[in-house]
């Protein structure tokens, strides 16, 4: 993963590629158990129900896709800002996981806008003369502001909601079972995997006299996949007749255990109205 | 290469979903007739191998360092449809816990690594690795190919979904409302770092594995070919279907060097136009046509507008580009079509 990601100061490209590898495991670990501490935490979002949640901040994503003024974007991205302090998510986390992460990846992107969007010249940069449009700045504009405004409530969402809960939600709006089953394990076994995977590059390190050479270092690198691919058949197998071992029969079932209230639906309703109200003021 | 919120429209991610669909049901079917209860844990682990795969960085000649998808290696030992569920879950978790790559751009972002990179790196691993012994140098060579023609395969699928969006999606005063750069821009710019690095790392990343495996695990890479379960004849039969399809579908721009109008494709508003008369009399034997259009073909005129008229769309400013893109479409959905008929018919059409 080298793109933008809510793993908090992004990834680390310098050192040897076990230190990043390691890096990796801890961020992502780092990320999972912040998750689930501020899911704990009382506020506005914690206190709703995980499946009206889930539809009000994926309606609210796509209303961000949806419109087509700055001003709507702008107004998103304030309702985003309310609801992270209203959360106890603090702004400082949400520009370390989402706002730096998008500005440095999706901002790299959109600045060429700025020259290479034909339209109306607003000035020309001293020097190089290259002409920034107005056409250019609202596209990078938009750009950049729908991203910031998606990654927000997907944050959001993820910090507020205990993983399990989401999966649960998905099921009840649903999302196939298998699927839902399929998200779980995999969440589980990626943690599982990646430590595997950096106690393999910790071993090979420790027996080194030297920094690898390139050569050397994929080689390694290939190695270490192929013995992580095989040990994945191996955890496979023997999961497998554990689960089958204790009744597993191809059938998922899932546990429900949510109750809405007023207060969700009270929740639901405008967010489910942003973007009708978008779509009808642009018919 | 995984595409975040806010570059696709609205309109693109539906697309995407719905195009993707047909895929995740058949990988679905395919899978649970052959694996029945292994297919949960089997995929849960190989989809979270890569993810783990994805945070390989690998070194690469020249100083710098790039990560593979795993697509090419997947496919290779467990073949295409695993390949693409695992893949595909794999995303979903980034996407919703990770933030890496987008929820609405989700259907998009398997779209082009999940579906197209696992049946390109599954197809042109088979092609090139055909009739080659299980322990054979080619089988390295055929993996690490294969591996990265399917990076590249996703790329420039990714790159043409950015590049259309300023031609669809724009405002009245010309503003791209999503991703801003055109084909022009779009194309060579993201397939610049594919072809090179990210490429390069896919290729030895799978290249590499299929050496190691061939050392160290053979029963891995015989794990597909002792799958395989497909009548030979009806292989034989979709083969051909896929070769006429391809064909035609690489021989479509001839197209733009026929001139004039086939006989018979006169639309209403030929009848009135004098040039177009005389083509109708010259391709009609020296027979004047009709002064007006046929009163049934105007009425029917009305009821029924092509999505690509005439062959090219019109958010498409060159029309050789627009006859491409219908071309390219219309081939993709009788390719869909094909192949859910086949699973329909009960013949598998597509590669297992």
């Amino acid at each position: 993963m080298s793109e933008q990601s809510f793993i908090a100061g992004g990834h680390r490209h310098g050192g040897h590629f076990a230190e990043r590898l390691v890096h990796g495991l801890q961020q992502a670990l780092e990320h999972s158990l912040d998750a689930e501490a501020i899911s704990k935490q009382r506020g506005l979002l914690q206190g709703l129900d995980p499946r009206i949640k889930l539809l009000a901040l994926l309606s609210l994503m796509i209303s961000g896709i949806l419109a087509g003024q700055l001003s709507t974007l702008l107004l998103l991205f304030c309702l985003a800002v309310v609801l992270a302090l209203l959360s106890q998510v603090s702004l400082r986390r949400l520009y370390r996981q989402a706002w730096l992460s998008v500005l440095l990846f999706s901002g790299a992107i959109a600045l060429p806008a700025l020259f290479l969007v034909p339209g109306d010249i607003l000035f020309r940069l001293p020097l190089l003369h290259w002409g920034i449009s107005l056409q250019g700045l609202r596209s990078a504009a938009f750009l950049l502001g729908r991203a910031e405004t998606s990654a927000s409530f997907a944050l959001l969402l993820m910090l507020t909601t205990p993983w399990m809960h989401v999966l649960k939600a998905m099921r009840s709006l649903g999302v196939p079972v298998l699927l839902v089953a399929l998200l779980g394990m995999t969440h589980r076994y990626i943690f599982v995997l990646l430590q595997t995977a950096s106690q393999m590059f910790e071993a090979r390190r420790s027996r080194m006299l030297a920094p690898p050479s390139g050569w050397l270092a994929r080689q390694v690198v290939a190695a270490s996949s192929g013995v992580l691919l095989s040990k994945a058949f191996q955890l496979s197998s023997e999961v497998h007749l554990a689960m089958v071992s204790r009744g597993y029969r191809g059938d998922i079932y899932l546990l429900h255990s949510f109750h809405t209230r007023p207060r969700d639906w009270c929740a639901l309703l405008p967010a489910l109205c942003v973007p009708l109200l978008i779509l009808w003021k642009h018919a | 290469m995984h595409i975040p919120d806010g570059y696709l429209s609205p309109a693109t991610c539906a697309l995407a979903y719905a195009v993707a669909l047909p895929f995740w049901l058949l990988a679905y079917r395919h899978a649970k007739r052959l694996l029945h209860t292994r297919m949960v844990p089997l995929f849960a682990v190989f989809s979270a191998f890569s993810f783990v795969i994805m945070m390989f960085n690998l070194p690469l000649p020249g100083g710098t360092s790039g990560h593979a998808v795993g697509m090419g290696i997947i496919s290779i030992v467990l073949g295409p449809w695993a390949s693409i569920v695992a893949i595909s879950v794999a995303l979903l978790i980034q996407a919703l816990f990770f933030g890496d790559g987008g929820i609405t751009s989700f259907g998009a972002n398997s779209l082009n690594m999940a579906i197209v990179g696992s049946l390109v790196a599954w197809a042109s691993y088979q092609l090139l690795a055909a009739g080659a012994a299980l322990q054979s140098r080619r089988r390295v060579l055929a993996a690490a190919v294969a591996g990265y023609l399917a990076i590249n395969a996703a790329a420039l699928l990714a790159a043409i979904e950015f590049g259309l969006q300023p031609l669809l999606f724009h405002d009245a005063a010309g503003t791209p409302l999503y991703a801003p750069y055109p084909l022009s821009v779009a194309v060579p710019a993201m397939m610049l770092g594919h072809l090179s690095f990210a490429g390069l790392a896919e290729l030895l990343i799978t290249g590499g594995l299929v050496a190691y495996l061939q050392r160290a695990h053979p029963e891995l890479l015989s794990l597909q070919a002792s799958r395989i379960s497909v009548p030979t004849a009806a292989l034989r039969t979709t083969r051909k279907l896929w070769y006429g399809l391809a064909a035609l579908m690489i021989l479509s721009p001839l197209g733009l060097l026929a001139a004039g109008t086939a006989w018979g494709e006169w639309g209403v508003e030929d009848f009135a136009n004098a040039d177009s008369r005389q083509q109708m009399a010259l391709a009609s034997g020296q027979m004047a046509p009709p002064v007006a259009a046929p009163e049934g073909l105007a009425r029917l005129a009305s009821l029924w507008s092509a999505p690509f008229p005439d062959y090219a769309p019109a958010f498409v400013h060159s029309p050789n580009f627009g006859y491409v893109l219908s071309a390219l479409f219309g081939a993709g959905l009788i390719l869909l079509a094909l192949l859910l008929l086949s699973r329909l018919g009960g013949k598998p059409g597509q590669p297992e």
